[in-house]
């Protein structure tokens, strides 16, 4: 019965805990895009993988076993909190997913003009023609 | 980048679980004894602004100035779209 | 654009499903009390079924719809509609963005002069977000010309 209670401890702990390792690995991948490829555009790829993996984390950290999205239901009273998803994280996303669209377009307007004024979009080929 | 990722795995393992209703987010008063934000918002949304929808009412009217501040992030990045792109003279 | 390919079928698709997104995009923006939805939202599939007709028709034709030249101040526009709200706001004896003093006919309580405030700003950023899409696709599109 012990070893049952453990595997019951164990499996609590992985269900608690999979949606942040999820988002740190999404995170990883979208640092190593920044980090180390070479194409600008590749790297802003990166950029809005890491983006999408803080968004995830924040969602995941406002979510509730057993409760409904943030929208008022006459069904479930809002005098008990634990009906009703927190909203904040989910206002502070949607803000967060829009600024995200707009430093994206200014990514590829400064990326169309870098690519008018060298015929690249390599770093190094790039690192070369300036010098 | 693997030793980076063990690194947050291993500072994730004492975060609280994932949709337990009864952390300090999500808790009725804080440690020091003030309302909770989200709590706040979700029992008073609906007599605040007669709309059923909290994010709304969080988005457009506890956090309006917190809005008008990104709308503006976002009408400066479409100005300067049209600054980078718009050519005035050969270079 | 570099190179332009006539598809009748692509535009004629395009054509079908456009105005549909965009009336969806209306009933998100309008329709963001009781549901999932709001201005954002609402101004990204607006902006989406333009972006549509500008791919499948290129310059010529997408010109019947929105023009380019009327997309810089529309989203003025909705900038200036969210602020104005709050400058009116202000002049009524209330704080900035504060709708408990806005000037709605009909002698309505607090709750429900906030419902029409939050209506009010949702078009503001639905216009702005709309507006700034399709301004950013259009510079980039031409953009790519300047060599």
């Amino acid at each position: 019965m012990t070893i049952w209670r453990e595997v019951k401890i164990m499996y609590d702990f992985l269900l608690g805990h999979y949606s942040y390792w999820l988002t740190i690995i999404l995170l990883c991948i979208g640092l190593y895009g920044i980090i180390f490829k070479k194409n600008l555009v590749k790297k802003t790829i990166g950029l809005t993988i890491l983006q999408a993996s803080v968004v995830l984390y924040w969602v995941s950290l406002g979510s509730k076993w057993g409760a409904t999205v943030p929208v008022l239901d006459p069904a479930y009273p809002a005098s008990d909190v634990a009906n009703y998803l927190n909203p904040l994280p989910h206002t502070l996303m949607l803000t967060a997913i829009v600024v995200g669209v707009a430093t994206l377009g200014v990514a590829f307007a400064l990326l169309i003009a870098t690519y008018n004024r060298y015929k690249t979009l390599d770093e190094d080929e790039i690192l070369e023609q300036i010098q | 980048m693997v030793a980076f990722a063990g690194l947050l795995i291993y500072g994730s393992l004492d975060l609280p679980y994932r949709g337990d209703a009864d952390n300090l987010m999500h808790s009725q008063r804080s440690i020091t004894d003030t309302v909770v934000a989200g709590n706040y918002f979700i029992q008073e949304a609906y007599n605040d602004a007669n709309t059923p929808n909290m994010v709304t009412v969080v988005l457009g009217d506890y956090r309006s100035i917190d809005t008008l501040g990104e709308q503006v992030v976002v009408f400066t990045a479409g100005l300067i779209c049209l600054l980078i792109l718009r050519r005035y003279r050969p270079i | 654009m570099r190179t332009q390919f006539e598809s009748p079928i692509v535009l004629l698709g395009s054509r079908l499903l456009s105005p549909y997104i965009m009336l969806f995009g209306i009933y998100v923006i309008f329709h963001g009390h009781y549901s999932p939805g709001g201005g954002f939202q609402g101004g990204a599939l607006l902006a989406s079924s333009v972006i549509l007709i500008r791919l499948s028709g290129g310059r010529i034709v997408s010109r019947l719809q929105v023009r380019e030249f009327f997309t810089t101040p529309l989203a003025a526009i909705g900038v200036i509609v969210y602020f104005g709200t709050g400058i009116v706001s202000i002049l009524f004896g209330s704080y900035f963005l504060d709708y408990e003093a806005l000037p709605f006919p009909g002698g309505l309580d607090p709750a429900a002069l906030r419902y029409y405030g939050i209506l009010v700003i949702e078009i503001g950023i639905g216009i702005a977000v709309m507006a700034i899409l399709v301004m950013i696709y259009d510079h980039m599109a031409r953009g790519e010309d300047y060599v």
